[in-house]
């Protein structure tokens, strides 16, 4: 299975993080997004005329879509990511990708303005990017009153890993974490699933790192 | 808080493989400029009345000054060498003074926490005695005989190594680093950060490299270097004091620090304030 993949992408992430966390096995084929645009040369619009990445090919299946292969590496590898049979599940799930798709556009925008100097409306998308962030915080904080820790079950689905990278990475383009404390304890969540994985701006959990040795602990 | 004695210096404002005749609007110390390449195919910028501003092309960048330049641009030998590759790695816009971006880059004993598994790792948190000088003739900063232990050193190594590195600042928003090169013993791979000061807290920063390395391909060289930095973008967004404090009194140096201090002391002794905070708060 082939990642067109770039280290800093959210979208690319979240492909290489759902591999790792069903325990697939990538070939990445980095893209030289910035400064090279080569998501816009013509081997890879050949590939995806949308010009974005990632691109996921396995055998003549072309994927341009990352919701669309967290699906596909769950149905191959881990079903258990995907809805289980409850009609409500289902559809939560479908609900959270989808508006994945607003965090993507809002949040991402702000980013790429804000750290690699794209053009756009940094205002107008740091607003869309809180009214998202708000939207995540309610719907996660009802799921809590549902005694359940994650989008759409009570287990982390292909919903959470669309949604992750772009609010975990939300400061990169100038928009705080700190008025959403559900957004908070949920992505701790995600950050201690077994098989987690980082890249630039999202760190390991602190408490995963060894304990530090405190001076006179041990009386 | 003055730009006084930083306007003569040199600046990094564009990758030159990007020049187009359109030009681009971006900023020197407030001041808008626009780099452009003009008719005769030459790299062009304009400052905010319209007036042309002295301009090289090295490195990879275009360079500019607002003011007279006193210095020609540093040189950096390694540049001319043949059988390096030269990496343009791209901008990166930080919130942050050009001056910490510098500070930052100089300092290694963040590395095992902020680059874990790649340029240090815990429980290898030393920082070995290292010495450090301002070299008048230069006028530089240096500090050499810098050892720590790195778990991918880079790109081409091909496993935990103790990394030889010296650093080098030869202009207030610009450094060098020599490091030990994993497939050619005997040579320094050359990394660097230009940072291009757009306000007191905000810069883009333009690191390059002249590496030793015929196996890795460009795409993941670029990657390899994105990585690091961005790993310290965000550490350097949320620094307080936002601006550089260059009251000697405000911090304790630990040995890590050693060239920091040294670099403080330089920028103090040029008033290169911009960016910085000249009085605790
Ligand atoms: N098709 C969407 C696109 C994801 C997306 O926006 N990717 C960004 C990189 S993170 C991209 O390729 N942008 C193209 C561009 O900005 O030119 C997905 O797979 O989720
Ligand atoms: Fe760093």
């Amino acid at each position: 299975m082939k990642l067109y993949d770039y280290i800093l992408s959210p979208s690319c992430y979240k492909v290489r993080l759902m591999a790792s966390l069903t325990g697939v096995k990538l070939d990445i084929r980095p893209v030289d997004f910035h400064p090279g645009t080569e998501h816009r040369s013509p081997e890879l619009l050949a590939l995806n005329p949308a010009g974005s990445i990632p691109i996921l090919e396995d055998g003549d299946l072309v994927l341009t879509e990352s919701s669309a292969m967290l699906a596909y590496l769950a149905a191959k590898a881990a079903p258990e990511w995907l809805a289980g049979s409850r009609p409500e599940e289902a559809a939560r799930v479908q609900q959270w990708l989808s508006f994945s798709g607003r965090l993507t556009a809002s949040l991402g925008g702000a980013r790429l303005h804000e750290m690699l100097l794209r053009p756009g409306d940094i205002g107008a998308l740091q607003t869309q990017g809180v009214a998202a962030l708000r939207e995540l915080e309610a719907g996660l904080f009802e799921q809590s009153m549902r005694g359940m820790r994650f989008l759409a079950a009570e287990r982390p689905t292909i919903a959470d890993i669309a949604c992750f990278p772009y609010v975990a990475l939300a400061p990169d383009g100038g928009v705080s974490l700190d008025p959403y404390p559900t957004i908070r304890l949920w992505s701790r969540a995600v950050r201690s699933l077994d098989q987690f994985l980082e890249m630039p701006g999202i760190h390991r959990l602190h408490e995963l790192k060894p304990e530090p040795h405190v001076e006179g602990s041990e009386a | 808080m003055t730009v006084k004695a930083m306007i003569d210096e040199w600046y990094p404002v564009g990758l030159l493989s990007q020049l187009d005749l359109k030009g681009r609007k971006t900023a020197l110390m407030d001041e808008p400029i626009d780099v452009a390449l003009d008719a005769d195919g030459n790299a062009r910028v304009t400052g905010g009345n319209g007036r042309t501003l002295p301009v090289r092309v090295r490195y990879g960048h275009v360079w500019a000054s607002l003011g007279e330049p006193k210095k020609e641009l540093f040189d950096i030998p390694e540049a001319d060498q043949p059988g390096r590759r030269f990496v343009d790695v791209g901008v990166v816009r930080v919130r942050c003074s050009p001056l910490r971006a510098v500070e930052n880059f100089l300092d290694i004993a963040h590395f095992p926490f902020v680059h874990t598994d790649i340029l240090g790792a815990e429980p290898h948190t030393e920082v070995q005695n290292y010495k450090v000088e301002i070299r008048e003739e230069e006028d530089e900063v240096w500090a050499t005989q810098v050892k720590f232990y790195q778990p991918q050193a880079a790109k081409s190594a091909s496993g935990g190594i103790t990394t030889e590195y010296m650093y080098r600042v030869p202009a207030p928003t610009c450094s060098v680093l020599y490091k030990t090169c994993p497939p050619r013993p005997g040579e320094w791979d050359v990394i660097t950060l230009f940072v291009q000061p757009l306000a007191e807290d905000l810069c883009d920063v333009w690191p390059w490299m002249a590496l030793f390395d015929d196996e890795s391909s460009m795409t993941d060289l670029i990657h390899f270097q994105q990585t690091i930095f961005l790993q310290d973008r965000s550490i350097l967004e949320n620094q307080i004091p936002r601006l550089l404090p260059l009251d000697p009194g405000m911090e304790i140096p630990t040995r890590a620090d050693l060239t920091s201090v040294a670099y403080r002391r330089w920028l103090k002794r040029h008033n290169y304030t911009y960016g910085a905070q000249l009085v605790a708060q």
